[in-house]
């Protein structure tokens, strides 16, 4: 039933992942560990394995699993940052080669470039996309204020505050109207208020031009309160999608209001009653390691 | 304490030096001949500054110095960047730039001297061995260590190759370019004075080898705090060019 509907999505997905399996060669001391793989060398580490996950154009999907299940890994097969080992992705059907050029990516850690000043560096895509420096700066002081950093143009990322920063990244991944928007969880270093204040105002973009969005998440609640469809992952190694659930909760939402509601309730249930087992599963593994 | 008190510590701490230098040669505990005589080398300086004798040699220098510096920044950033990006180059050429850095780099004046001559460039040929390495080992663990998501960020973000070049790796090797400045326009100064001290017509390291030859030790006294001052000018020089251009870093409180 669930690969029905993927396959018929795929027709037209904005990202479509297709039996994806990423093993990275270990650099540690090969150990032979139970249920390897043929191909896979001994102590090679298959972060991901045989994953599909698709994202309809205009859908936000939001993938949640425990800690170090490879979820970033996925993220970054669907950005083209790394090949998979098997396994195909298609950007709007087309096969993805290299770095997806439909997509813009929102990092979990500082990504900014310390060198440049606040608006050089939402400005910095479109310089690379050869528009002209001048009309550059226009749109990029129109995203300054629009993410209300207005008058902070010249500022160094280092005189900035963690929050600025924090509004500064998706004005500069934003200014490219990008058609998919990837995001690793990129509210998780801030406090809970300042959090929810950040995604009511992604939803506010998002619903503006209804972008096809990816969202990784360890955070259930967020991922609930935001997305259209929520896709649970295994604990790793060889994480792979273990259930999918849609989210009808009806749109526009508030993020901090919706968590309240009993439908929000049921499916915070329904999802944590799967996701329980592969966080206990993660956290045995991660005291083990 | 505060700065003020601070710095007529320091200032007296100086005088102070100089009072022993001057009790312990007059009183001949320590032989005049070869300790010099702080007046004597007080009064050298003053002469060659009023006289203006020390211009031209001091100009010579400072060129040598300024030259040496460029030609090795430049040469040291190139390759630096050329090899930090280019992995096989920088495997094949490993045990060459090894051995070529652990080399005493200094003996190769002689080789210079005939190669170029007795003049500013011989010298400036030793100040860039000095100051490339220097450079070139910043630069390339500059490339080496840029941020991976500052550079998945900048990829993501459209950049081709040039532009990482241009605008990820270059201004981050420049960071660290800027971080062994200091060490850098002493080594073009040491290559200079050094380069001169082995064979020229000209130079204040020329001015201590003919002061030697006459054993001057005034003279050669004089020469020596001469380049002090004008390495601790250089250095001066080289922290307020470094808060001009590097104003995106945090600035270290110390």
């Amino acid at each position: 039933m669930t690969s029905m509907m993927s396959s018929l999505k795929s027709a037209a997905a904005a990202i479509n992942l297709s039996k994806i399996t990423c093993t990275f060669a270990s650099l540690a001391k090969p150990v032979a560990r139970p249920g390897d793989r043929p191909g896979v060398g001994a102590g090679d580490y298959t972060a991901v394995c045989e994953a599909s996950l698709t994202v309809a154009r205009g859908e936000f999907v939001s993938v949640v699993g425990p800690t170090g299940c490879g979820k970033s890994t996925l993220l970054n097969i669907a950005a083209g940052l790394i090949a998979p080992t098997a396994g195909e992705v298609t950007v709007f059907g087309t096969p993805l080669k290299g770095i997806n050029r439909h997509a813009g990516y929102l990092f979990q850690s500082d990504a900014l470039l310390p060198w440049m000043s606040a608006v050089d560096n939402v400005i910095v895509g479109l310089i690379f996309r050869g528009i002209r420096r001048a009309d550059a700066l226009e749109r990029g002081h129109q995203w300054l204020a629009r993410v209300g950093l207005s008058g902070h143009g010249h500022k160094y990322p280092h005189q900035l505050s963690g929050g600025m920063k924090k509004r500064l990244s998706p004005a500069q991944v934003l200014i490219n109207d990008p058609d998919i928007l990837l995001m690793d969880e990129p509210f998780s270093a801030l406090d809970i208020q300042t959090r929810q204040l950040m995604e009511n105002e992604l939803l506010d973009l998002w619903s503006a031009d209804r972008k096809s969005v990816l969202f990784i998440t360890h955070d259930l609640e967020e991922a609930i309160s935001l997305s259209d469809r929520v896709v649970v992952l295994s604990a790793g190694p060889e994480t792979r999608p273990i259930g999918e659930f849609a989210i009808t909760l009806p749109r526009p939402r508030d993020v901090a209001e919706v968590r309240m509601t009993p439908g929000f309730l049921e499916l915070h249930k329904q999802i944590w009653d799967i996701l329980k087992a592969e966080v206990q599963k993660g956290y045995r593994q991660g005291l083990a390691a | 304490m505060s700065a003020t008190i601070l710095r007529v510590c320091q200032a007296l701490l100086l005088l102070a030096s100089f009072a022993l230098w001057q009790v312990l040669t007059a009183s001949g505990v320590l032989p005049p001949f070869f300790f010099g005589e702080p007046l004597k080398v007080l009064e050298k300086i003053w002469q060659w500054f009023a006289s203006g004798e020390i211009f031209p040699h001091l100009g010579i220098t400072l060129l040598e110095t300024l030259l040496a510096f460029l030609f090795g920044t430049a040469l040291g950033l190139g390759v630096g960047l050329w090899l930090g990006l280019n992995r096989l180059a920088a495997t094949l050429a490993d045990p060459y730039i090894k051995a070529m850095n652990a080399m005493p780099r200094v003996i190769l004046a002689p080789i210079f001297a005939v190669w170029f001559g007795l003049g500013v460039w011989s010298k400036v040929a030793l100040g860039v061995t000095l100051v490339f390495f220097m450079v070139f080992f910043n630069v390339f663990q500059g490339v080496r260590e840029v941020s991976p998501v500052v550079l998945a960020n900048a990829r993501m973000l459209g950049a081709g190759r040039r532009h990482l070049l241009r605008h990820i790796y270059l201004p981050s090797a420049m960071s660290w370019v800027f971080s062994s400045l200091h060490t850098s326009v002493g080594m073009a100064f040491v290559g200079a004075v050094v380069g001169e001290y082995l064979g020229s017509a000209k130079g204040v390291g020329y001015l201590i080898l003919q002061a030697e030859g006459s054993f001057d030790i005034n003279t050669v006294f004089a020469g020596i705090l001469v380049l002090t001052a004008f390495a601790l000018a250089l250095d001066a020089l080289v922290s307020l060019a470094e808060q001009r251009l590097m104003v995106w870093q945090p600035r270290h409180e110390a």
